[in-house]
């Protein structure tokens, strides 16, 4: 069973994130990438898979810039297989993405497409759920249990108040949360074994897939600085304040 | 991301790092530091994931790499708040084998040290009554048949009571016998797990830092001939490439630690409001960082430049110990200016500043002090009159 891992490249959930002077972005230059972390879990359950016989290929991609190759040299150190590039200087959307991974599974083949379930950059959760309704595939998102059993899965979901188990049939999309596992860091020797395996590079264009961008950023602003906070000396005061000032009552 | 952050490779190895060390947080490093412990799941994880045997060739289980990549291994682990002087030596001691040991010698050893079942650690070169003077080293190796004799002392053995194997530096000849000043010394493997209690006692020394250091005494302890590395009497030569190696590699820590000590005190800086606004608006807190800075990031380029000349198969006498030097003292203005930016709060343990910047104090005085590489520029570098 070949399982295909789409990996995003975003800024480091480490890092303290600058919007740009001219509020049409975020500050990319010279900052610290690395691969999303809910991506990393999605690789990781798919190498779990391989260790336990139950997948046979793991295919990684990225659809990004040139850059985004590393990011895919990650996943091979984790123990993917090969990976493709969709090499793209174009942002990418979710619909867009969504598009390039269907014009590649049908390339591919997989049963499988995880994935996580969302990007720490722009929290859109929206490319899983997107590619399984491009696909006409069974799709189980917010992963927090795997279990593969006879051409299905049995998808343990983390939803409000509590976990909900699906059973759906193959091939699918699955989405990882959180709690699906603790990805493993490479080891020295898959660093340099991950340099000779393979990467494909395609195009949009080569797939066949139009991603120009749909929705257009108007302004990206810095959150409000929070403000210290007062001592009311009553109820009434507070009631006051919460009414006319706060104007939340 | 900074200026020298290398190749596609040396970058894919970094965040490797950098991911392993996220698991080991301040409070690991502030605990073991308490109790003066070996920090011992660490180094387990470190030599686990191949990065102690990046140096060891693949033909002997290691993954062949440069000291350009060693460099950016120990760096990132001084720059994610930990202190890597617990098993730093296993990467490099093992350079004396593999440059100058017999074929039958690296195949015992080096595939049990990249593997990480064997620790070759320890290095007793350093004796009470000769530091950085090594050739007046007193211990002395006796052959008798197949085997030597030793009998000596050593000190500020780092690590001895963590490592299996020593790699030790004795006298083979007495000065008088010699042709050559260099001569007369030999180096060999000694197989601390027989030797404890067969004429090898370690007593561990407390220092204000956590570095497992230890003296050590030979008393009659028996060496079997064949743990002889490369030639009687050539042993000062053989580990003086080798101590060129380590001074790069400490340089590298002492970078990430500087790199540690500016992005922490950056972090405060603009966080802490004392009389409305952050402590970093006022240039008094802000120049001394931007100094250190820039120290910073001039040392790192001498440490690849001499790395890379290392890797190239020059000679790098001079520059890996300018790079010792410099990257020295940048950790040390960094780890200044962020206990000073801190203030009070630097003397707390759970801000990790305090911790550090005993670490990097270290870094003044050993593997050699700074006015032994100043004199050494000045005496063998620019050709001044002598001076001791």
């Amino acid at each position: 069973m070949k399982v295909l891992v789409p990996v995003k490249r975003v800024i480091d959930a480490y890092v303290k994130v600058r919007v740009k002077a001219d509020g049409s972005g975020v500050e990319t230059q010279n900052v610290k990438m690395s691969m999303n972390p809910f991506c990393e879990i999605a690789v990781e359950e798919a190498v779990r898979m391989k260790e336990a016989g139950a997948a046979s290929e793991i295919v990684a991609v990225s659809c990004g810039p040139q850059a985004a190759q590393e990011t895919i040299r990650t996943a091979l150190a984790m123990g993917a297989d090969r990976g493709i590039l969709v090499q793209s200087d174009e942002a990418l959307e979710p619909l867009g993405i969504a598009k390039l991974l269907k014009a590649l599974v049908e390339k591919e083949g997989p049963e499988i497409v995880l994935l996580g379930k969302q990007a720490v950059d722009s929290d859109h959760n929206q490319t899983g759920q997107m590619l399984a309704a491009l696909l006409g595939w069974s799709q189980g998102t917010f992963a927090s249990k795997i279990e593969p059993a006879d051409g299905k899965l049995k998808v343990t979901r983390e939803i409000d108040g509590g976990l909900e188990t699906l059973e759906i049939k193959l091939p699918a999309v699955v989405t990882a949360d959180l709690r699906l596992n603790e990805p493993r860091y490479a080891s020295l020797p898959n660093i340099m074994k991950a340099k000779k395996k393979p990467i494909e590079t395609v195009t949009p264009a080569d797939l066949g897939v139009e991603v120009a961008p749909r929705v257009k950023t108007l302004k990206v602003g810095e959150p409000p600085v929070r403000e210290a906070g007062v001592k009311v000396g009553s109820v009434a005061e507070l009631v006051d304040k919460l009414k006319n000032e706060a104007k939340v009552l | 991301m900074q200026d020298g952050d290398g190749d596609e490779e040396t970058r894919a190895i970094r965040a490797g790092v950098a991911q392993l060390c996220s698991r080991f947080d301040g409070a690991y490093w502030r605990t073991c530091d308490r109790q003066r412990a070996y920090p011992q799941a660490f180094v387990e994880a470190l030599t686990q994931a191949g990065y102690l045997a990046a140096l060891i060739p693949e033909e002997y289980g290691g993954s062949s790499l440069g000291l350009v990549h060693a460099a950016a291994i120990l760096e990132e682990i001084h720059k994610s708040g930990g202190n890597s002087a617990a098993c730093h030596a296993q990467m490099y001691i093992m350079g004396t084998i593999l440059r100058h040991g017999s074929t039958a010698q690296k195949r015992r050893w080096l595939p049990q040290i990249a593997g990480g079942e064997v620790r070759l650690q320890a290095f007793g070169v350093t004796e009470p009554t000769s530091g950085t003077d090594t050739l007046s080293l007193r211990t002395t190796a006796v052959r008798e048949g197949d085997r030597y004799r030793v009998n000596g002392q050593k000190v500020w053995t780092s690590r001895a009571e963590h490592s299996d194997l020593m790699l030790l530096l004795a006298r083979t000849s007495s000065r008088e016998e010699v042709e050559k000043r260099d001569e007369g010394l030999s180096t060999f493997i000694v197989d601390m797990r027989e030797a404890r209690g067969n004429g090898l006692t370690i007593r561990p020394i407390r220092t204000m830092i956590n570095h497992s250091t230890t003296e050590i005494f030979f008393d009659d302890l028996e060496v079997p001939a064949d743990n002889l590395v490369g030639e009687e009497g050539k042993g000062f030569r053989y580990v003086l490439d080798g101590m060129n190696a380590e001074r790069v590699l400490i340089a590298a820590e002492c970078v990430g630690d500087a790199r540690w000590f500016i992005e922490t005190a950056v972090k405060y800086a603009c966080e802490r409001v004392v009389f409305g606004r952050p402590i970093g608006a006022n240039q008094g807190v802000q120049f001394p960082i931007a100094k250190a800075y820039s120290q910073t990031e001039a040392a790192a380029l001498m440490v690849r430049k001499a790395a890379m000349a290392f890797d190239s198969g020059q000679s790098i006498g001079p520059a890996a110990n300018m790079a010792k030097y410099l990257a020295a003292e940048a950790s040390w203005a960094a780890g200044e200016a962020c206990l000073q930016t801190h203030g009070g709060f630097g003397f707390a343990e759970d801000y990790d500043v305090e911790r550090k910047w005993r670490e990097t104090r270290l870094y003044q005085v050993a593997p050699v002090s700074t006015n032994m590489i100043l004199s050494y520029l000045g005496q063998h570098v620019l050709g001044l009159p002598r001076s001791y």
